[in-house]
């Protein structure tokens, strides 16, 4: 096994991160000359005030990690910058395919969003100094997060859009706070399993090489499936329920080392799945035009898998062209079906570049939760990364028949403002325990021996057997 | 923690995979077959945004698209829509291009065509817009709208060729269709276009010229005369036949009989001329029982029944049923039984006649341009489809038609100074209509220029034989004058 050496002091890679803005910018900057180029002929009139304006968004949160945790990973920003940047794209080219521009345009408030957005994120980062403050809140987080999650359920403040419940409203603001309970719950999860852990981890007994957990252990995993399954019977909402019983079922995995959770968590989704199916027609319709999204019936009842296929089809290898495509004959391109539409008009090639960007955010995160020294920050971590993953698989499994479509968002380029703030709040969570992760402790002993495995194991992710 | 974590990541990584080769999947391995899927709006749109080729007939387009402002950028118009739908067809929206050279030629008119694959890499350097190419038809505007007049009302077909290359000159069907509707761009409108149209009881959307296969009655006796000839069952036109008022057939009590009863000539015997001028039943239908099923078969084989032909629209086969006994080869002499053809097969069997015996394959495409008028596929050299008869036979056969007008049932297809050859043909397909009425005709006879098939259907009387010659030859000569008089 190789090792590699840690320099005494690890340097900040704050100019690292500044190069890469500049890069994300760049690109972003190019998406949008070239989808006004292809749809009207011109460069944007507003080029420079808009472009500007982002422009010092993005170089204000590099400014404040510079001063408020230089240590922080430089690769985050970058990432989540290219990724939003080229969400506003595509929605304001669906705005330009529909003839709404200005301040009518979706664009235009998913701007406001993103100011908001990055604005959360810079208070994020002065407020919490260090993240393990959040542990003091573990049961108000809990509370936050349930409260979050079935708010939608409340009388006269739940709506039900598309089909599911997971919408509220508040005057003429639609909000998903589902978003923000993900981020509750993940810091609830983590403060609860660092305490519980060695409890959940050890008691139990051995059947066929599993140790499986005491029956009086087994509460918080059934309480995490009861509202799974609440969501899904009274929101109609998979997606919801797969992606927050997938993350407590992770991070009890990690926080317990033992494989038998994920084999009983599996065996309760499954029944959760099976009585859905069961009991639900509209889960059997989304099944139905998951396995033949193209038979005429199907395509009466719902086009939009199949319109997200065919433009995605039509984008072949290199694409259309940004502007050039046809993304808006698929409803909800802006939201749901916003990888469809990159997939369409940036090819094959650019639809891969996207997933391995998050491949990379959530590898970045992966590579925090390994470094950071403190199990609570391990755990946030890691459930932040997966949570961000796991939602990624639904949602681009969904439009790509990997498995049947549910309604998440794309994080960081789904219109909609839940989703675009809950994730800037996600990736400053990651930026300050990566801070921790990195910055050296003052009482680190000089010297550390080339072949000691310690220090090596914050750059690596998977080890080799 | 950092084993598990390790492992999640293991997991997430798969995750990610599974989303990269689903995207791969749909981009690349099955982008072709998701792009060709029928229902697939962005293919349709694609093809729309894209110019494609006029239809040209006599050097006006008779389809054109016309740029327009809407997200369809080209609109489909057809200058004269009801003259010319059946062969153009129509390009749709709301159901694609079904019919017609629209359909039939469409790789070449949306430029698709491996022919203008040169073209389409050259576009793709230059940036130039892909354009369809433009279809110049060998039609003869004024032979197509006499044609079109002549048969008014009736339902049936005319198909007029050029006897010594088989260009097609006119080829109308009626009822026809406006295509205009059905291109529309407002889409209920088109649909509700297609609706009617599709559901038309008289099946306007059919082009009857290559698509309807009817019994082609009396008009075959020209066949079963070509086939005595060519086997030497008879000499010359002057030959003895038989021509009692009833023939008596074998296998069966019930005799094949003339239409009014009587003899075609004194002794129950008459010439074949005077046979094929009267249209004597008995006399052809003998000839039948002596040539028997298989040679009336080879005969009408080498006009070109039996072929499947593409002139580029597909032409219906017509048919003379194998293994026939000896009263349906009878039957089948004067084109009764089941021997059916489609109006433009009649056409190439007087084309063929005219022409010396060689029957020539019929085309409706003189040239292909391409958007900037390079000529992509010039006027084709004609080709032979067969020698149907030797040019003996088929001067015989030329005296004995146009004796059939000059003397016989074809006299309403008289032209001043011209010869005319024809023969008319009334054929029983359902005992409680009146009979299809049929031309066969060709001229000037000794130098043709045109030759004509006419059906109206249901066009004749009830239980007589004068329908052909007295509905369908009028049409017929209105044709024939159109093109003689320019």
């Amino acid at each position: 096994m190789t090792t590699t050496v840690e320099p005494l002091t690890p340097r900040t890679r704050r100019g690292a991160e500044l190069v890469l803005l500049l890069l994300a910018v760049g690109i972003v900057l190019l998406a949008w000359v070239t989808t006004d180029l292809n749809r009207n002929g011109t460069v944007p009139a507003n080029i420079i005030p808009v472009a500007g304006g982002f422009m010092v968004l993005v170089l204000a949160v590099h400014l404040v990690l510079r001063w408020k945790a230089a240590y922080a990973d430089p690769v985050l920003l970058p990432i989540t910058t290219v990724l939003n940047g080229l969400g506003l794209v595509m929605i304001h080219r669906l705005d330009l395919a529909r003839g709404k521009l200005g301040s009518d345009g979706d664009a235009y408030r998913q701007i406001i969003w993103t100011t908001l957005a990055v604005a959360l994120a810079v208070g994020v980062l002065f407020l919490l100094r260090d993240h393990r403050l959040l542990r003091r809140y573990t049961y108000v987080t809990m509370a936050a997060g349930f409260v979050l999650l079935l708010m939608p359920l409340l009388p006269g403040l739940g709506r039900t859009i598309n089909g599911s419940q997971i919408w509220i409203s508040i005057g003429p603001l639609n909000f998903q706070p589902g978003e923000f309970a993900k981020i509750a719950l993940a810091v609830f999860f983590a403060g609860y399993l660092v305490q519980t852990r060695d409890v959940l981890s050890l008691a139990g007994k051995k059947v066929l090489g599993f140790t499986f957990p005491r029956g009086r252990d087994l509460g918080p995993i059934l309480v995490a499936w009861v509202l799974a399954l609440l969501i899904l019977v009274f929101q109609k909402d998979l997606g919801s329920a797969l992606l927050f019983f997938g993350l407590f079922v992770a991070m009890l995995y990690v926080a317990t080392e033992r494989v038998s959770w994920i084999a009983i968590g599996l065996l309760l989704f499954a029944a959760a799945v099976a009585f859905a199916l069961s009991a639900f027609t509209h889960f059997q319709k989304r099944v139905d035009l998951w396995l033949d999204p193209f038979s005429q019936d199907n395509l009466e009842r719902s086009n939009q898998l199949a319109n997200g296929l065919w433009g995605m089809a039509s984008g072949g290898l290199t694409g259309t062209g940004l502007g050039a495509g046809r993304p808006y004959l698929t409803s909800f391109a802006e939201s749901d079906f916003i990888f469809p539409a990159l997939g369409e008009e940036l090819g094959l090639f650019g639809a891969v570049a996207i997933i391995v960007l998050y491949l990379l955010f959530c590898e970045r995160g992966i590579r925090t939760a390994l470094g950071v020294r403190d199990g609570f920050g391990k755990l946030l971590a890691i459930g932040l990364s997966f949570s961000v993953a796991f939602q990624l698989f639904i949602v681009i499994g969904g439009v790509t028949r990997v498995i049947p479509l549910t309604g998440l968002t794309t994080p960081f380029m789904s219109l909609g403002g839940s989703s675009l703030l809950a994730n800037w709040v996600i990736m400053a969570l990651l930026l300050r325990i990566s801070d921790q992760a990195r910055r050296p402790m003052p009482e680190m002993p000089v010297g550390v021996a080339v072949d000691d495995p310690s220090p090596a194991e914050a750059t690596q992710v998977v080890k080799l057997p | 923690m950092n084993t598990p974590i390790r492992r999640l990541s293991v997991v997430i990584a798969c995750l990610f995979t599974a989303l990269l080769v689903a995207s791969t999947i749909v981009q690349f391995t099955q982008a072709k077959s998701l792009n060709a899927m029928a229902t697939n709006k962005r293919t349709l749109l694609d093809s729309y945004s894209r110019e494609r080729g006029s239809i040209i007939a006599g050097g006006q387009a008779i389809a054109k698209s016309v740029p327009v402002e809407d997200q369809y950028r080209f609109l489909r118009t057809y200058s004269q829509g009801d003259l010319y739908a059946q062969l153009t067809g129509f390009y749709s929206y709301a159901v694609g291009a079904p019919y017609g050279l629209e359909h039939a030629s469409d790789d070449l008119l949306s430029g698709d065509a491996d022919t203008l694959f040169v073209r389409r890499v050259t576009d793709l350097i230059t940036g130039r817009k892909t354009s369809g190419a433009t279809i110049e038809l060998t039609i003869d505007p004024k032979a197509q709208a006499a044609a079109d007049k002549a048969l008014g009302d009736n339902k049936g077909a005319v198909v007029a060729l050029d006897p010594k290359t088989g260009a097609i000159l006119a080829m109308v069907s009626h009822p026809t269709y406006d295509p205009n509707p059905l291109s529309s761009h407002d889409l209920s409108k088109a649909a509700k276009a297609w609706q009617t149209l599709s559901t038309d009881k008289d099946k306007a959307y059919l082009n009857r010229a290559i698509s309807g296969v009817y019994p082609p009655g009396s008009t075959f006796k020209v066949v079963t005369a070509a086939a005595a000839l060519e086997n030497g069952v008879v000499t010359d036109e002057n030959s003895s036949v038989p021509g009692p008022p009833e023939l008596d057939l074998p296998l069966t009590k019930t005799p094949l009989p003339n239409e009014n009863g009587r003899a075609c000539g004194p002794n129950d015997k008459t010439t074949l001329i005077h046979a094929l001028e009267i249209s004597c039943n008995t006399a052809f239908g003998s000839l039948g029982l002596e040539l028997g099923g298989e040679k009336l078969r080879a005969q009408a084989a080498k006009f070109g029944f039996g072929d499947s032909l593409q002139v580029p629209m597909r032409v219906a086969t017509s048919s003379v049923p194998a293994d026939l006994n000896a009263p349906q080869a009878a039957q089948s002499a004067i084109g009764q039984f089941e021997v059916r053809t489609t109006p433009l097969q009649m056409a190439m069997v007087a084309a063929g006649i005219a022409n010396g015996g060689r029957v020539m394959t019929p085309y409706l495409i003189d040239s292909v341009r391409s958007a900037n008028l390079d000529i992509i596929e010039s006027t084709p050299d004609p080709v032979e489809l067969s020698q149907a008869v030797s040019e003996q036979t088929a001067s015989t056969l030329t005296k004995m038609m146009v004796s059939v007008v000059q003397n016989g049932s074809g006299a309403r297809a008289k032209i001043d100074g011209v010869e005319v050859a024809g023969k008319t043909g009334t054929a029983q397909h359902d005992l409680d209509k009146p009979p299809h009425a049929w031309f066969i005709s060709f001229a000037p006879a000794t130098d043709p220029k045109i030759a004509v098939a006419v059906v109206v259907e249901d066009g004749g009387v009830k239980g007589s034989e004068v329908g052909g010659g007295r509905v369908a030859a009028p049409i017929a000569r209105d044709v024939m004058e159109a093109v003689l008089n320019r």
